[in-house]
């Protein structure tokens, strides 16, 4: 038996971790896989809170979260793409446009 | 008490991975590091019952986003991340913010009285599942179906190479 809180403080430190990259790394793809690792944080608590309250729409809600963030990390994968081929660098001090 | 064994195991690989993910310089490593994050939270998943999630886990997640991550990686040749300066402002104020954010956070954990969690306390067979998420949340998945196919679209339409000008129609 593992008590709640215990996932919780799990979810919420890859959470904080994902804050933290997003704040601290300057390369743009490093930033966009803390967004995932922000998510995966959320979805731990979704299948916890899904497991203690004896609710599978917890469980559904991780597919749609799943669904996003697989729609986010395309979109998001072709913008990066474009920007390097306008500007030759991902370091985002020195992307100040998102203009082509 | 197993239970507890497995949870702290997955939960160590999991921090492990989130912070050397922030460790490392290089975007690959980074990338590889997440993989490990999601195999074991997927192993979490496992103990909470949620077989059919942890699949996914690996499949979706593990698989499918960030072997898109890798390629995108390998294909723009990203280099090492230059260090730049931090500013002494968000030093002063982050630092100090940090420490009361996380001790509050552990506060109200520590003082809500939540109960505990089995092994398998819900198992999500793919059936009740599928029932659910055809059932009640049949509208949801529809709008999902139409937003990833806008992001098909606008992946295409984003990563697509310009065209040349000479190419470029009169109109």
């Amino acid at each position: 038996m593992v008590p709640l809180y215990y996932y919780l403080a799990l979810s919420g430190i890859l959470f904080a971790c994902g804050v933290a990259g997003f704040l601290i790394k300057r390369n743009l793809i490093t930033i966009f896989l803390s967004i995932e690792l922000m998510l995966n944080g959320v979805n731990l608590s979704f299948v916890a809170f899904a497991a203690h309250w004896h609710q599978l729409s917890g469980q559904v809600f991780v597919f749609f979260v799943m669904v996003v963030a697989a729609a986010e990390a395309a979109v998001g994968l072709a913008i990066i793409i474009s920007v390097f081929r306008t500007r030759q660098t991902l370091n985002v001090d020195q992307i100040n446009l998102l203009k082509l | 008490m197993l239970h507890l064994i497995l949870f702290l195991g997955f939960g160590a690989a999991c921090v492990a991975g989130a912070v050397n993910l922030l460790a490392q310089r290089h975007p690959i490593n980074s990338a590889l590091s997440l993989v490990v994050v999601m195999g074991a939270l997927a192993g979490e998943y496992l103990l909470l019952g949620a077989e059919f999630v942890g699949a996914v886990q690996v499949i979706v997640y593990a698989g499918a986003i960030m072997v898109l991550f890798v390629f995108v990686i390998m294909l723009l040749n990203a280099g090492e991340e230059e260090l730049t300066k931090g500013s002494r402002v968000a030093l002063l104020f982050g630092v100090p913010g940090l420490v009361a954010g996380s001790l509050l956070v552990a506060w109200v954990l520590l003082h809500s009285n939540t109960g505990e969690v089995a092994v398998g306390a819900l198992p999500g067979p793919p059936k009740a599942i599928a029932r659910l998420l055809f059932h009640d949340f049949l509208l949801p998945f529809e709008v999902t179906s139409v937003l990833v196919l806008i992001a098909i679209i606008g992946a295409v339409v984003l990563a697509a190479r310009p065209e040349p000008p000479q190419a470029k129609r009169e109109s």
